[in-house]
């Protein structure tokens, strides 16, 4: 007896370069929708539509479903067919869930264990959930995938650590000061990575930024794109004290922030903490008040350094998540292919879509 | 079944929980995952109410709070400082918190279990009827329980410290909490010691007064010593003159004093040992 068949079929960025991705991104996934309720045996289906992937997760009375929304998808998007064979992911049964569980883990994501992954595939569900195109068998995977997800989020070290050098120099925040809600931040200069650095605090509830350059006029451009106020630049010894972390990115030949400025700052302030991230090349702190009490000075190589440290770390984890993933997609597949087999004959017609529900566009 | 059990046994199963506690962390820090809060909170609540038993059928049979003696002592220092944990610990939002007091509870537990001859003098009706005298040493070593969460507190600053300012962020140091909430933590912990302690200090004072031959100079040099040690360290900290490691240290050197000052307590004791035991069984 045949069975009918879970699939996933797609491309993603481990064989789509970016170029390709950009003609390969739906545009209205609802369209697609209306396109495969005349798909014939296609009785489930779910899009994940993201930057860095396309799939669609699918059960069908045969692996010709699949077949079908691939030829689908390609006379939508006007896509070469054969194009799409080559660079294309298609894996069926037990190995479909393995995928799936694996993409919502981070594990097949271009920045691994990145947690964005995670809130598309639910949107993706939700919103194949809102079109009536899910059964019990992608109802099923999906919240076995979720579940598989946190559990290695939580258990594995996949996810811990940030890997960029701007959000490491907030987790050294977060590391001292906790929250970083009424924490006051000073930038210091007007360099790129030092602007990312103050987004990411931004980001992360800092609300308090002022910025000061040794040319007040862009130092005003900067502080107005980041929201915050300006401090002359000739000031930045006397209003140390002020602040509770400090961002150096200045283009100066010598450093801008000495010892003695440093150690008579904290005599101002003894109790709290302060956290100086150089970023800047030629140093812009002198290295000496890393002695300080109460100072904790990072430079760049620094940050680069806990930041592969961090990479390493996940990298590291990638065969125990994997593990424990796979021995989980086992467990869903002896509950699932039962239902698969008892599913053999032609199931209903997947569901008319709704023209338009929420949260259809692509993500970023 | 439960009702045969005797008072050791009862405080030999708390000790069993908290060292659970203890390899339940260790495990998970030693497989590279998070530690389980609720695990290890679960667990150390569990032994507490065990330990809560035990110390509940010494203090019917001594007419009064356990502490006659120095096994006993260890015992509700210990479960003292497991009572703060289990009321503030939730706030701290920290498993490492939990997994530190699960060492600190088994350690002080196995430790006092171990040394049958701390239990081998067990006095009753040491407060002789005086609820005064009574308040003041529970409240005395109530303090000194906080100490302990104060000196685990400590121990978790230093290794943020260190890891801050070595560089090195990953791994079990990801599990810290921050140092400016270690430091508050420390702050408030070694206040309510303190003021704990000066409470006892004033009660045990009025009943010294009135016999100053009750209370002997080593204990009493001992007690406050400690006291003088704790509020120093505190109005320092408060001036801003003991900060960061240096104040970390400390409060490590006031909870080792506490421990240290124990004996010199548990030999002034008044009346002489009452009644005299060799423990058996577990």
């Amino acid at each position: 007896m045949s069975e009918s068949c879970l699939f996933v079929i797609g491309a993603t960025h481990h064989t789509a370069p970016i170029g390709v991705r950009e003609k390969l991104a739906l545009g209205s996934e609802s369209g697609f929708r209306q396109d495969l309720a005349g798909v014939s045996g296609l009785t489930e289906i779910a899009v994940l539509n993201t930057c860095n992937r396309i799939e669609f997760y699918g059960v069908g009375v045969d692996e010709g479903a699949a077949d079908a929304v691939q030829a689908a998808y390609c006379a939508r998007q006007r896509f070469d067919p054969a194009e799409f064979e080559r660079i294309r992911v298609r894996l069926t049964g037990r190995d479909a869930a393995l995928h799936l569980f694996e993409v919502a883990s981070g594990l097949d994501s271009q920045l691994l264990g990145e947690n964005e992954i995670f809130g598309q595939v639910k949107e993706a569900y939700a919103a194949a959930q809102s079109c009536g195109t899910t059964g019990a068998v992608l109802n099923r995977v999906f919240q076995k995938a979720f579940q598989a997800a946190k559990h290695v989020r939580t258990q594995t070290g996949i996810s811990s650590g940030q890997v960029s050098v701007a959000n490491v120099a907030v987790e050294l925040a977060t590391n001292i000061f906790g929250s970083l809600a009424g924490m006051r931040i000073l930038v210091l200069g007007t360099g790129e990575i030092g602007e990312a650095a103050a987004r990411a605090f931004r980001s992360r509830g800092a609300a308090d930024l002022a910025v000061a350059g040794r040319r007040a006029n862009r130092a005003a451009e900067v502080a107005g794109a980041l929201g915050a106020s300006t401090v002359l630049f000739d000031e930045r010894d006397s209003r140390l004290a002020d602040y509770d972390i400090v961002v150096c990115s200045t283009a100066a030949p010598a450093a801008v922030l000495g010892r003695s400025a440093i150690a008579s700052a904290m005599r101002r302030r003894p109790a709290r903490p302060l956290l100086l991230i150089d970023m800047a090349v030629p140093r812009d702190v002198e290295p000496e008040a890393a002695g300080l009490q109460n100072v904790f000075l990072y430079n760049l190589d620094d940050l680069a350094r806990i930041a592969e440290e961090n990479r390493s770390a996940r990298e590291a984890e990638i065969a125990r998540c994997r593990a424990i993933l796979a021995h989980r997609a086992d467990g869903l597949w002896r509950h699932v292919r039962p239902r698969l087999m008892a599913m053999a004959h032609p199931g209903p017609a997947l569901a008319q879509p709704d023209p338009d529900p929420a949260g259809q566009a692509a993500s970023p | 079944m439960f009702a045969d059990l005797s008072d050791r046994q009862w405080l030999w199963c708390a000790a069993g929980l908290y060292t659970a506690g203890l390899l339940f962390g260790t495990v998970s820090l030693v497989r590279g995952g998070r530690t389980s809060g609720t695990l290890i909170y679960a667990t150390i609540l569990a032994g507490y109410l065990l330990q809560f038993i035990g110390l509940g059928i010494r203090g019917r049979a001594e007419g009064g709070c356990p502490l006659g003696n120095q096994f006993e002592i260890f015992q509700f220092t210990a479960w003292s400082a497991i009572t703060l944990y289990l009321v503030v610990g939730v706030t701290f939002r920290s498993s490492v918190l939990g997994y530190f007091t699960s060492c600190l509870g088994a350690a002080l537990t196995l430790l006092s279990l171990s040394m049958p001859a701390w239990d081998a003098v067990r006095r009753s009706h040491i407060f002789g009827g005086n609820p005064w005298l009574e308040f003041h040493a529970s409240l005395a070593i109530f303090s000194y329980g906080v100490f302990g969460l104060l000196a685990l507190t400590a121990a978790l600053f230093l290794l943020r410290h260190y890891s801050l300012k070595s560089k090195h962020l990953g791994g079990w140091f990801s599990f810290l909490p921050s140092i400016r909430d270690l430091d508050h933590i420390e702050v408030r912990l070694l206040g309510t010691g303190v003021a704990l302690l000066t409470l006892a200090l004033v009660f045990g004072a009025v009943y010294w007064a009135r016999d100053t031959a009750a209370v002997g100079h080593v204990k009493l040099a001992a007690t406050v010593a400690v006291w003088v040690v704790s509020f120093a360290a505190f109005a320092l900290r408060a001036a801003g003159r003991l900060l960061a490691r240096g104040f970390a240290w400390t409060c490590l050197a006031i909870f080792a004093a506490a421990l240290l000052s124990l004996r010199s307590v548990d030999e002034s004791r008044h009346p002489q040992p009452a009644q005299v035991q060799v423990r058996s069984g577990p």
